[in-house]
């Protein structure tokens, strides 16, 4: 039976706002998973036009002439590393060590920021010598995927060092462990991306 | 310093375009000195403008596509009469850039700029209430999400009078949408336009999902949730999972025509048949998410007036959800000429044919809801029984096209015209004008006159039917889509019929406005007002809170077990109960931020077109710090006090009274001291 008045009565007070703060939280982490369902269709999509563009090299170079896979491990390892010390940096957030976290946060970003300095550094190798994105099908694809992926993880970086002001300002508020998880979802999941870019571009294209 | 951008972008020298900006710009200065006058601006800003608010957020939206339906209907006008004109040899009065830019507006306008923001407005009113929420899981973001298809509206009407529009048909495949044949700005018009209001459509995807699956009022199983809600929430996980495609697939245009990549192009290894498949993949479940809501707006109408529960409520959900999942496996039979051989051609045409099923479940579901009811024929009532007859016509010439030896034939004909705007003005159109004249008493306490309700009704109908099964015939007859002239005799007289129907069309809206105009005047007569909230005698929570509803929405969060909430507490009962004692209630802050993003990104939007990097710069980088400024205040809201509610509570009483839904003697003491 519905009663449009049942949870009349029901003092609420204290304890009420306190529940539907903790509610925000979680429904921000349950929309951000969404967002990132988003973010994943739009990685698809371009996983997909490198995949119909891969072998349109115009006469130009294929991945095999071009790829080198001990600097992209290199590059892996750094992304690779910034996942766990992220999640170092979410062990001390669970226990409340405010200084912990910071210095796991500037790690993360240490290595992230060696990550993105790395892919420039390749992109800029790959255009000096002539074989930028209006080269061919196949490098357009190329900067594309690996370059909508090394913008994301930008992103990332200016959001934690914006992350890292506000705890340093605010300390761990809720509001502040609500976007740290965010950013944490967002950071291994470009951890997720990135090993499908390494499988599909770099292992598929040189092996 | 201003990039492409010079006064020779003005099109000092074409008549009609200069006579529609004047016009424009004349009423634009009415409307500001008429706010100014009134001293409206503050009210404006706080009371709308920076809203959080969904149903007033849902109100604006509204606004938009009503202001955009009447600018599409004008191309539309215009191309009916330019091809009634140019017949055997005649050029017609638009020249062929004016016209192919016509075209192409009015498509990109009718299906993203006004079916799309007339759904998300019907929604953003009708949902949060449906379930018993107070609002969207993320206020704001709702917010934004509207000034980002408010930024979108400016730049594409912007283009109008700076520039140009593209000339590439709403679907703009490379290699025509490319560099080399679309050297102008009218691709990046439309490239900027499509992606800032898309990624709004994304957010709003996901902030109505969180609601739905976060937010229900207690009690309420997934299941029992209203067929709206649920036509809504099929549309929106189609939203979230096609937006994105059209999103990645706008963003490698842009790289093609902005650094000279080669993804769509045809030279050095680009593959344009891929922009085709992309496009679509999006395409079609858009025009799933178009029809779906007003699907739920015929479902409710139908039970409201009936005075019955929906038949099938469960066969629709589930009717819903393979319409959905079917609608992403057909995108392929937008292009069965692309030769992708038998077999494939196949498979997507009975995937396609698939889709009958499900919606013929629903066809009958909507007569078995009839069926033994005691129907009210009222204007909503009209609309839904002429989309019933109208869809069933435009789902069957779509099976037809469904089979790719009949689509060889007829692809690229105006039978495709003819089916897709037999479906979409005959399914989503009639829907959301139904929800349209449905929900006008929830955001305004008054309804809408239904004589002139009527008139449009017939009127909308009559001349949907003159001007597009003309089409049908041509397209048998040969005549391909998107010609600013012909030559052929046989085709003239079909071509006057449409232009008839057109202007029959012309009426139907003009008897809108009217009945606008009219119920806005008669707004105070008994017959009109209802306040008290329920005009219909409706099934669900909606109708249960005052008209327009407290900004809170419900004083007091009900408690759902079944499916029509608000008819069954009517009937034991328990409806409008006042309870013993209320609690404070937490409510979002209304901000500024969204419609200072949203003006940024406009900026942002019309630089890249232009081509002036440092104002690009300047707008992206003010968006960002806008942005985060915004987080760091970290505004919590605030709580209403008791007494505010108790206040509230006590005049929509006195309504209730007066409106004879509840008995005087049922006054509490508390109340009345209130």
């Amino acid at each position: 039976m519905s009663n449009l008045a049942t949870t009349a009565g029901h003092a609420h007070g204290h304890d009420h706002e306190h529940e539907e703060h903790h509610d925000a939280g979680e429904t921000t982490v349950f929309g951000f998973w969404l967002y990132l369902m988003t973010d994943c269709i739009l990685f698809a999509s371009i996983f997909a036009v490198y995949a119909v563009l891969v072998n349109n090299v115009a006469g130009g170079p294929s991945g095999h002439d071009i790829f080198e896979l001990p600097y992209v491990l290199g590059e892996t390892a750094l992304l690779l590393f910034s996942s766990i010390t992220y999640g170092f940096a979410m062990l001390a957030l669970f226990k409340g060590k405010k200084q912990q976290v910071l210095f796991w946060l500037a790690m993360t970003f240490l290595l992230g920021a060696g990550f993105i300095a790395m892919e420039i550094n390749e992109f800029h190798l790959l255009i000096s010598e002539g074989y930028g994105p209006s080269r061919s099908g196949f490098l357009s694809g190329f900067f594309t995927l690996v370059g909508t992926h090394g913008l994301h993880v930008t992103s990332g970086l200016i959001w934690m060092a914006i992350m890292m002001y506000q705890v340093q300002k605010n300390g761990l508020t809720s509001t502040n462990k609500t976007r740290l998880s965010c950013l944490s979802l967002f950071w291994h999941f470009l951890d997720v991306v990135w090993i499908c870019v390494f499988t599909v571009v770099y292992l598929m294209g040189t092996l | 310093m201003f990039g492409k951008l010079s006064w020779e972008a003005v099109p000092f020298h074409e008549p009609i375009v200069m006579v529609t900006i004047a016009m424009i710009a004349l009423g634009g200065l009415a409307l500001f000195a008429a706010i100014t006058y009134f001293k409206k601006w503050t009210y404006l800003w706080t009371e709308w403008l920076t809203s959080v608010d969904h149903k007033k957020i849902g109100v604006m939206y509204i606004i938009v596509a009503m202001i955009m339906l009447l600018r599409g209907f004008a191309d539309a006008i215009m191309m009916r009469t330019q091809l009634a004109m140019a017949t055997e040899g005649s050029p017609g009065y638009l020249p062929p850039e004016h016209y192919d830019q016509i075209f192409t507006a009015h498509g990109v306008i009718m299906i993203i700029f006004m079916a799309m923001p007339f759904f998300t407005g019907l929604m953003n009113l009708a949902v949060p209430l449906q379930i018993g929420a107070r609002d969207v899981a993320y206020p704001f973001l709702n917010s934004l999400s509207f000034w980002l298809l408010v930024s979108g509206v400016v730049l594409v009407n912007l283009s109008l009078g700076v520039g140009e529009f593209a000339k590439t048909g709403w679907v703009a495949y490379p290699p025509l949408s490319g560099l080399q044949y679309s050297p102008g700005v009218g691709m990046d018009y439309y490239i900027w336009a499509l992606q800032l209001s898309g990624l709004g459509t994304t957010l709003t995807g996901v902030n109505f999902l969180a609601t739905v699956l976060k937010m229900r009022a207690p009690g309420m199983k997934l299941m029992d949730m209203p067929i709206f809600t649920w036509t809504c929430t099929w549309a929106n996980v189609l939203i979230v999972a096609s937006f994105p495609i059209l999103t990645a697939t706008l963003a490698l245009l842009t790289l093609d025509r902005y650094m000279d990549f080669h993804i769509f192009t045809s030279e050095l290894g680009g593959n344009p048949m891929m922009y085709v498949n992309l496009f679509w993949a999006w395409g079609h479940p858009e025009v799933y998410i178009l029809i779906l809501p007003a699907f739920g707006i015929f479902s409710e109408v139908i039970s409201t007036f009936t005075g019955k529960r929906l038949f099938g409520h469960h066969s629709m959900v589930y009717a819903s959800g393979a319409i959905s999942i079917l609608g992403f496996m057909v995108w392929l039979h937008h292009f069965f000429t692309m030769g992708s051989g038998a077999s494939v051609n196949a498979f997507f045409g009975l995937a396609t044919m698939l889709i009958s099923i499900p919606t013929g479940v629903k066809l009958f579901n909507w007569l078995f809801t009839i069926y033994q009811g005691r129907l009210r024929f009222t204007s909503q009532v009209l609309w839904t029984l002429g989309f019933m007859v109208t869809f069933a016509i435009g789902g069957m010439t779509g099976v037809l096209l469904a089979i790719p030896g009949a689509d060889f034939v007829l692809h690229n004909s105006l039978f495709v015209i003819a089916h897709f705007h037999n479906v979409i003005i005959g399914g989503a159109v009639f829907g959301y004008i139904a929800g349209f004249s449905f929900y006008f008493p929830k955001a305004f306490g008054f309804k809408l006159n239904e004589s002139w309700g009527k008139a449009a009704f017939w009127f909308w109908i009559s001349g949907f039917f003159v001007a597009f099964m003309p089409l049908y015939a041509l397209g048998f007859m040969g005549m391909t889509r998107r010609l600013n002239a012909s030559t052929n005799p046989e085709w003239v007289p079909y071509l006057y019929v449409a232009l008839f129907g057109a202007v029959l069309i012309a009426i139907g809206i003009a008897c809108q406005l009217i009945q606008l105009y009219v119920s806005v005047r008669d707004r105070k007569l008994p017959q009109n007002a209802c306040e008290h909230g329920d005009p219909w005698n409706g099934h669900t929570l909606e109708w249960s809170t005052s008209s327009p509803p407290p900004f809170y929405n419900f004083a007091v969060v009900p408690r759902v077990d079944t499916i029509d909430a608000f008819t069954e507490a009517k009937e034991n009962g328990t409806a409008y109960q006042a309870p013993a004692k209320y609690s404070p209630i937490h409510m979002p802050n209304n901000t500024a931020t969204g419609v200072y993003m949203g003006a940024l990104l406009t900026v942002f939007g019309f630089a890249m077109i232009w081509h002036i990097w440092w104002l690009a710069i300047v707008g992206l980088v003010g968006t960002v710090v806008v942005f985060v400024a915004h987080a760091a205040r970290d505004d919590q809201g605030y709580m209403v006090p008791v007494e505010t509610i108790e206040r509230i509570e006590a005049e929509q009483h006195k309504r209730l009274v007066a409106a004879k839904a509840i008995p005087a003697t049922r006054v509490e003491t508390k109340l009345e001291q209130a």
